[in-house]
């Protein structure tokens, strides 16, 4: 242990302990802006300054440790200056018209210039300029960007895709794409991690709500909207909800005010997604000496982005089922307009996702299986959700909950977990045992796959057969996996990827707050939900069995390799051969 | 009214000199990797402010092209706009009335033809081509890459066996280093930016010094690959002790009797005592690495022989023959190569000068060296006979000053004409003919012929110390690409279309220094592990002392004292004395931790593995 004075107060803490953790300990909170626990402690902003006794010069609290006497104080007259300053000269540098800013209110610049009392800036405006595609899922602002390095960060120790870094020298260095690139010819996995841990609003994603709102106002359009599993976990934060209250009925009910006609889960088409991908995999198990193995899940665009420009050679061993979203849109385009008794093309199928991939993913070529232009129309994120609901006036403490609309309206609990790391795998593994021995599993047999490891690895056995399974969660442990796979450390039957750190409750769509990690108090309640629904299995879904009864026949049946399949190589990633 | 007054400067004069004082150390202390474009208009604004503000193109031409570059910095140019800034200074240039003007002009024409691709880079792009990639500027420049901070912080801990087990992750050979490196290291020293660069060498040759004896790793096991190393110089050690290490059998075979290349071969004595060279070679040795003593490949072996019995093959064999005068009279009697001058001393059979008149032709390192020895081995009068001026010698400073402390004559602006003999057919006198320091060419004044008479400078020996070259022939004969003089090896030591064959050092780049030749060895066993299939890797596993906090003030650097001149003419013991404790810590503590400060806490100063 360690003494030392923080403002006064005498402290005992562990060796190597940082003096800015040491002082949050003992609750005397530093202002920090480009610090991130364990990600970036880099000092770059130069607002965690303390003053160390004995010393001329400031210090930075976030990347220097306690030494044994050291008196410190953290907001001395010398420290509240420089502080002010440099937040300050920050502000000198950033495109301050905060009312037009995604993250006005919820931007940790403004928090602390308004901390910090700040009304004025002496200094002349500096923004720096440069030039931005429009219609990339992925947006970068210059003029918002502090260079705290944070992306950068993200990008290369947790996702380790290294797309970020510093470009230029000197006066004029700003945050680019690697290498001269542009991110569109990037092998960017657009897992949006940079966004959900960027302080500002330097980078966001591409607003698709005016295209929402249009087709909400033309009178010829049917309004179909999925929303998946992993936003009724998240959506209600911004607004300061309970979790308890925030339930997706809720949200269905703030759906229904803004005017959607009909309004689904992605549950649905996550149950249908089971009975496909399930199907195959054990279609792939009995002709086990032919077949290359792990099968790998594909639900996750941004881990289909990954594969195909990190390891283009084992696209094949993606999975060919749709994500759920995809499978939604097929389905609402076909099946759905048939039920319904509607030309397809009147249909504008919208989804609520997570995640910005999907905003790539829906715009694929081939994803217009249905004959009636894409499946999908608009993928807004949980953000862009909130975003509106804000629009429409609608005060969510008020909402009372409403029912989905019915038949694509049900899921499962297995269908639920989708969107927690690990969810695909146990739900899959649950069905996968009842189609092999005709008997459910115990719904929570193989919670195994389950938590927030980065790299899990369990073994069944399934009717006799031991089945070795692997789920990753964050590119960074996926190309941990992918590497040992290659080098035949390990081998595994089925493996599950989410591109996102926890996996969709981690999402680069989903509200952001700064500093925390929400991934796993979102994925209990996730599993709360699973824990709570009658049906916990994917091939008890009734509107799921309906929907085989009277449309798809069987899983990997004609009709469903047409509309529920896709073939990963009939799109290219920038430099993909 | 007086009609005279004493010019006395004002505070503000005084002031500013100190400024330029400061701004001198710190274009020093500028790191690699800056956008040129930056630095261009940044010097270009200094340069205007100089202007009297007399003259149109100065006043004003200075000004616009600020704003041109500021545009093309921006991202708002055209790539006309290159044209126009090129145009513009050229005519600044030819118009400007006196050197503030032109030259400043100058400074962008050369800019803007030597980086333009990068002017296109900010236009097209909005972009600069270059990355500040390694951001610790001692490690950025030490060729192997060797961790600074890192051992000066462990020095400065007392912690100095760790000190040098984390040199040899990346240089294999402190001691030597410790001793007679050129430290590229201290060039762009932080530290300039408040007083001067650290003195890296001598401390690392304090912690070789207070180590005592430090273990080789454990080699990894063995592949079962076998690598033949040509030469047993220190670029053959380094790759030999790297693949030893990763677990390779490793052969060095050295047409001398004796491994240590130039170390021992070239470099005298009192710069490079023989026992720490032995002492230092041995401990490489210890991971297991054959020796084949005298045998010369290229003759009695064949490199296509080496290349059937092994795995790989590195060429190391360094640059060994000398380069003549080529005047009349060198083929005399009386007339030696420095090289062969100085074998003789490493040969352990050095030349006797007593009572002599030795007259040195050349002005590098090794032209010191012969010089110095010179003196030592007995001779009673040394002349520096160089074309140049003292100041265009490429021998360190240091180095010169030395031999003239020890008795050297240095006659500068002298060119050899050509060598008198005696009836017996000895050497007796070298004719020079004065020069003239003219024009700068590439970058240094060119000497030519004066109009004063040639001299004749009586003398009994010549020693001709004007570079060295490469034996290259035998190579050549086996089908290794040589271009002028040197063996044709790329970036990453491999010869191009011969698989499994590698070159590096002296014999790649021409004579250099022993750290480059080290790091050739390095790179040269990294690509080497590859070749053969695997991924090694060298790692020194030491934890890196946390940094101090303390102010960092403006001190002295402490400089190394070297024995009285006239006492150390009498021997050949190490001319240069160790730092004491104290100085050492001292400086130690002035390290500035680039490491940790400023853009090392972002991108990692440290690169703990290869």
């Amino acid at each position: 242990m360690v003494t030392i004075t923080i403002d006064k107060k005498t402290i005992q803490v562990p060796k190597g302990t940082t003096i800015l953790e040491a002082a949050k300990q003992n609750g005397i909170p530093i202002p920090t802006l480009c610090y991130l626990k364990d990600i970036n402690e880099i000092g770059a902003c130069r607002v965690c300054l303390v003053e160390l006794e004995g010393k001329d010069r400031l210090i930075t609290a976030c990347n220097n440790v306690v030494e044994e006497g050291m008196v410190i104080y953290t907001n001395s007259p010398k420290v509240r200056q420089a502080r002010i300053t440099n937040v300050r000269l920050i502000l000198s540098q950033h495109d301050c018209n905060c009312p037009t800013c995604v993250r006005s209110g919820n931007c940790s610049l403004q928090k602390l210039a308004n901390a910090l009392g700040i009304i004025r800036v002496p200094y002349e405006k500096q923004l720096f300029h440069s030039r931005w595609t429009k219609n990339f899922p992925l947006l970068r602002n210059y003029e918002k960007c502090i260079k705290c390095m944070r992306c950068i960060q993200i990008c290369d120790k947790v996702q380790n895709m290294h797309v970020w870094d510093l470009a230029n020298t000197g006066s004029r260095t700003t945050v680019d794409v690697t290498g001269n690139r542009i991110l569109e010819e990037s092998d960017c996995a657009l897992c949006g991690q940079c966004i959900t841990h960027c302080p500002v609003g330097a980078l966001r994603e591409r607003d698709d709500t005016p295209k929402v709102f249009r087709a909400l106002a033309d009178p010829d359009k049917i309004t179909v909207v999925q929303i998946a599993p992993s936003v009724r976990a998240a959506w209600g934060e911004p607004f300061g909800l309970e979790r308890e209250f925030a339930t997706v009925k809720r949200l269905v009910a703030a759906m229904r005010r803004m005017g959607f006609d009909y309004i689904f889960d992605t549950n649905f088409t996550a149950d249908l997604t089971i009975m496909e991908e399930g199907s195959e995999f054990l279609e792939k198990l009995k002709n086990k000496e032919n077949e290359k193995f792990p099968l790998f899940t594909s639900c996750c665009p941004g881990w289909v982005r990954f594969m195909k420009s990190q390891y283009p050679d084992m696209t094949d061993q993606l999975s060919t089922a749709k994500s759920p979203q995809q499978m939604f849109g097929a389905v609402a385009k076909s099946y759905y307009a048939e039920l319904l008794g509607v030309d397809p093309e009147k249909i504008f199928c919208v989804s609520v996702m997570p995640c910005l991939a999907k905003k790539h993913e829906c715009a694929l070529p081939n994803m217009n299986d249905a004959g009636a232009g894409q499946d999908v129309d608009v993928v807004l994120t949980t953000r862009e959700v909130d975003r509106m609901i804000r629009a429409e006036h609608i005060i969510p403490q008020e909402l009372e909950e409403e029912e989905f609309d019915t038949p694509l309206g049900v899921g499962t609990g297995a269908a639920v977990i989708f969107g927690a790391t690990g969810g695909v795998m146990e739900a899959a593994l649950r069905s996968a045992y009842y189609l092999v021995t005709g008997e459910n599993p115990q719904p929570d047999a193989f919670r195994e796959v389950r938590g927030m490891d980065g790299w899990k690895e369990a073994s069944f056995d399934l009717a006799g057969t031991e089945l070795k399974v692997a789920v990753a969660s964050g590119l960074g442990n996926t190309r941990k996996l992918m590497e040992a796979l290659r080098k035949g450390e390990v081998s595994y039957h089925f493996v599950e990827i989410m591109a996102c750190p926890g996996g969709c409750v981690g999402g680069g769509g989903q509200p952001v707050r700064d500093g925390e990690e929400l991934a796993e108090i979102r994925s209990d309640v996730l599993y709360g939900l699973d824990a709570a629904n009658e049906l916990r299995f994917s091939h008890e879904n009734p509107s799921v069995l309906k929907c085989y009864e009277d449309y798809f026949e069987k899983p990997l049946s004609h009709r469903a390799h047409q509309l529920l399949h896709t073939d990963h190589h009939a799109w290219k990633m920038p430099g993909e051969k | 009214m007086s009609r005279l007054s004493i010019v006395t400067r004002n505070r503000a004069q005084t002031t500013v000199e100190e400024l330029y004082k400061g701004l001198e150390r710190r274009i020093i202390a500028s790191p690699p990797g800056l956008c040129p474009v930056d630095m261009a208009l940044s010097f270009l604004k200094v340069c205007h402010a100089q202007t009297c503000g007399k003259c149109v193109p100065c006043r004003i031409g200075l000004g616009q092209l600020q704003n041109l570059l500021e545009k093309v910095l921006d991202g708002t140019a055209e790539m006309e706009t290159i044209d126009l800034i090129e145009q513009t200074a050229q005519d600044i240039y030819y118009s400007a009335d006196c050197a503030i003007g032109y030259e400043a002009a100058e400074m962008v024409l050369r800019g803007v033809r030597g980086f333009r691709e990068d002017f296109v880079e900010h236009i097209t792009k909005g972009r600069c081509t270059c990355e500040l990639n390694q951001p610790v500027p001692c490690v950025a420049l030490c060729p192997a890459g060797v961790d600074i901070p890192g051992y000066i912080a462990l020095v400065g801990e007392g912690r100095y066996a760790d000190a040098v087990a984390l040199i040899r992750k990346d240089n294999p050979m402190p001691s030597v280093c410790g001793l007679i490196c050129e430290h590229p290291c201290e060039a762009r020293c932080r530290r300039n930016m408040l007083d001067d660069a650290v003195n890296i060498r001598g401390l690392k040759r304090y912690a070789v010094e207070h180590a005592g004896e430090v273990p080789v790793p454990k080699n990894a096991p063995p592949t079962g690959k076998r690598v033949a190393v040509v030469g047993g110089g220190p670029g053959g050690l380094s790759a030999a002790y790297y693949l030893a290490l990763m677990g390779h059998d490793v052969t060095i075979y050295e047409r001398r009797d004796h491994l240590g290349g130039m170390l021992r071969y070239g470099i005298p004595e009192y710069r490079l005592p023989k026992e720490t060279l032995d002492k230092e070679i041995n401990s490489l040795l210890a991971t297991g690495i054959h020796v084949k003593t005298g045998v010369s490949v290229g003759k009695e072996l064949t490199v296509e022989a080496l290349r059937k019995e092994y795995d790989a093959v590195y060429i190391a064999i360094g640059a060994h023959t000398d380069k003549k005068i080529g005047i009349e009279g060198e083929e005399a009697e009386g007339v030696i190569s420095a090289v062969e001058m100085l074998r003789a001393s490493g040969e352990g059979s050095p030349m006797d000068f007593t009572g002599q008149r030795v007259i040195v032709v050349g002005g590098g390192n090794v032209a010191m060296d012969v010089a110095r020895s010179a003196v030592r081995l007995g001779a009673e009068k040394v002349q520096i006979v160089y074309r140049r001026r003292q100041e265009d010698m490429t021998a360190l400073q240091e180095e010169v000053h030395g031999a003239v402390a020890e008795g050297c004559e240095i006659l500068e602006l002298m060119a050899p004409l050509c060598i008198r003999c005696n009836e017996q057919g000895r050497a007796d006198g070298l004719w020079v003919k004065p020069q003239l320091i003219g024009q700068v060419r590439g970058g240094r004044p060119a000497p030519g012929a004066s109009s004063q008479e040639e001299i004749a400078l009586p003398c009994d020996k010549i020693i001709v110390a004007i570079g060295q070259g490469i034996e290259t022939q035998p190579f050549e004969e086996s089908g290794i690409p040589v271009k002028r003089g040197v063996i044709e090896a790329l970036n990453w030591s491999g010869i191009q279309d011969i698989p499994g064959v590698f070159a590096g050092g002296d014999c790649v780049t021409g004579p250099a220094t022993v750290i480059r030749a080290i790091a050739a060895g390095k790179v040269a066993a990294a690509n080497i592990d590859e070749y053969l299939g695997y991924h090694h890797e060298i790692t020194a596993d030491i934890e890196i002392p946390k940094i101090r906090l303390h102010d960092r003030k403006p001190c002295g650097r402490v400089t190394m004292k070297e024995r009285d001149a006239g006492e150390r003419i009498k021997d050949f013991e190490l001319i240069e004395c160790g730092m004491t404790d104290e100085e050492a810590a001292q400086e130690a503590s002035r390290c500035m931790r680039c490491d940790h400060f400023g853009f090392g806490s972002f991108k990692g100063g440290r690169k703990d593995r290869w």
